[in-house]
């Protein structure tokens, strides 16, 4: 591996200072499976490292009296798998968290990291989007908060300047009657990058038989992770049957603007990305109404 | 520029001159000389640089030997009593012949201790998932998956866990 300077900073003020002085050669390091791997493989050039995980800022999981969550951008993936708390209130996330790598990937990447190597197939993004989160970042010029859904502008680019980091994920309060879903497809069961993905988060009304808010999310359909904009006020308030549910697959595809690439096609991806959305539309909809309280290897939620 | 880097490994204090470039594979087989962890892929991909750090599964080809001051570490070298008494899983990869060239069963081995350290009865399907990150060349997994599960049934108490 090339040479470069390690710097492990203790608090977000120390972090930001040591990125901004390093400027366009300093990168902040999570878990590092995506960083390290890119650096030893020569895809990208730093002459700084600042490891964020000893910020005791960015390692915090707390859920606020008025209910949501805060998630540190440090925290990892297994983290989140073995929380109990977190999965009660948002077992959608589940889906990405126990997706992302194998378990020994899982004990170090980080959602930060999965954000901000903005991989177009990232398995956290359409979910966190999804899910309304808000990006809280830290700076030279102060703290600022970006919604998810506008973080990522292009293949491995994101909003964030120079000296900038991500220090939480504010996960907003799931109303009664919410559920969310991530699925992907991939030639392989684990350890695999998507061919295509699709989030679904839905609110349901009293009775359970209408939509009171449908956000559906896809990845590896376009040059970022994409909110399906049209379906928020299309399906809301429309009753939950096979017409509204072939309507949101119909809008995923036409939103999706995959490419062609060794895995796989336009034509299969945008196939897929109003496949996905339906089952995931589905997933969430059996927990928002309670029926499905297990994950993906059948144990209990 | 070089620094020195505390930490546990298999429970003993060491410390070790390293660059920040150098990874936690290369500090144990070419500084410390514990070949035990092998070398595959070296992008995460493979699983036979497994080791524990802190208790956690992980994998020492993307961690830097930086990273892992005043933490605690566990390589495969670890696993077997002082005395040269195997671990009950490396017993039950050789009683199951889980294993042919061998490069990729230190990292099983760990993976496998991680899964039996959080779940002592799990089901295949867990083993099978728990396993997915360490890739084998030679063996077809079946046989590995067996000892796994061997051991988990002969030292889990009858009820399962789940
Ligand atoms: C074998 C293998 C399998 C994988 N499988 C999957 C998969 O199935 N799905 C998937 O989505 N990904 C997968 N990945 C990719 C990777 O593991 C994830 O994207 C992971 O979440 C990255 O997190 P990290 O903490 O390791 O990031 P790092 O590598 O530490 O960082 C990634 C990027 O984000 C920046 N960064 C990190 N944290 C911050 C922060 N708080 N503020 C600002 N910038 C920050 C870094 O500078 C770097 O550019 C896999 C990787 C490997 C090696
Ligand atoms: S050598 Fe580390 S995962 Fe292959
Ligand atoms: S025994 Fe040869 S790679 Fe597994």
């Amino acid at each position: 591996m090339q040479a470069f300077d390690y710097l492990p900073a203790v608090s977000v003020d120390e972090a930001v200072a040591a990125l901004a002085a390093g400027g366009a050669g300093a990168r902040a390091l999570g878990g590092g499976t995506d960083l390290i791997a890119q650096i030893k493989e020569g895809r990208r050039s730093v002459a700084r490292i600042v490891d964020l995980k000893r910020i005791p800022a960015l390692a915090e999981i707390k859920f606020p009296p008025e209910g949501g969550a805060w998630i540190g951008a440090a925290v990892t993936c297994r983290t989140l798998n073995q929380h109990v708390e977190f999965k009660r209130r948002f077992p959608g996330m589940h889906d990405s968290t126990h997706l992302i790598g194998g378990v020994q990937i899982q004990g170090r990447a980080t959602i930060g990291g999965n954000l901000c190597n903005a991989s177009p197939a990232a398995d956290g993004i359409p979910n966190l989007i999804a899910h309304r989160v808000r990006v809280h970042v830290a700076g030279p010029a102060g703290a600022r908060v970006v919604p998810v859904e506008a973080f990522c502008v292009g293949p491995g680019r994101t909003v964030l300047a120079t000296g900038e980091l991500v220090v939480a994920f504010e996960f907003p309060a799931s109303p009664v009657r919410f559920g969310a879903a991530y699925l992907r497809f991939t030639p392989r069961n684990e350890m695999d990058i998507a061919v295509a993905g699709a989030a679904a988060a839905v609110e349901l009304d009293d009775a359970g038989q209408n939509f009171k808010s449908v956000r559906l999310a896809l990845g590896a359909v376009g040059p970022t992770p994409l909110l399906v904009e049209s379906a928020g006020p299309r399906l809301a308030g429309q009753p939950v049957n096979d017409a509204s549910l072939e309507l949101a697959g119909s809008l995923a595809r036409a939103v999706a603007k995959p490419i062609t690439d060794m895995r796989g096609t336009i034509e299969q991806r945008q196939h897929l990305a109003g496949v996905l959305t339906v089952r995931a539309l589905r997933l969430a909809l059996d927990r928002a109404r309670g029926t499905r309280t297990v994950d993906a290897l059948g144990r209990p939620l | 520029m070089k620094s020195v880097v505390e930490f546990t490994l298999n429970g003993e204090g060491r410390a070790v001159l390293c660059e920040p470039r150098q990874t936690l594979l290369e500090i144990l087989r070419e500084e410390i000389r514990l070949t035990g962890t092998k070398e595959g892929c070296s992008n995460g991909n493979c699983g036979a640089c497994n080791v524990l750090l802190d208790g956690v599964l992980v994998n020492s080809c993307l961690i830097l030997a930086v990273e892992v001051q005043g933490r605690s570490i566990v390589t495969v070298e670890g696993l077997a009593r002082p005395d040269g008494t195997l671990h009950p899983l490396q017993q039950a990869f050789l009683d199951h012949a889980a294993l042919q060239c061998g490069v990729c069963t230190p990292g099983f081995l760990l993976s496998a201790k991680a899964l039996l350290d959080e779940k002592p009865n799990p089901t295949e399907t867990e083993v099978r998932y728990w396993l997915a990150g360490n890739l084998c060349r030679c063996t077809g997994y079946d046989k590995i998956v067996r000892a796994v599960l061997d051991v988990a049934r002969s030292s889990a108490p009858s009820t399962p866990t789940r």
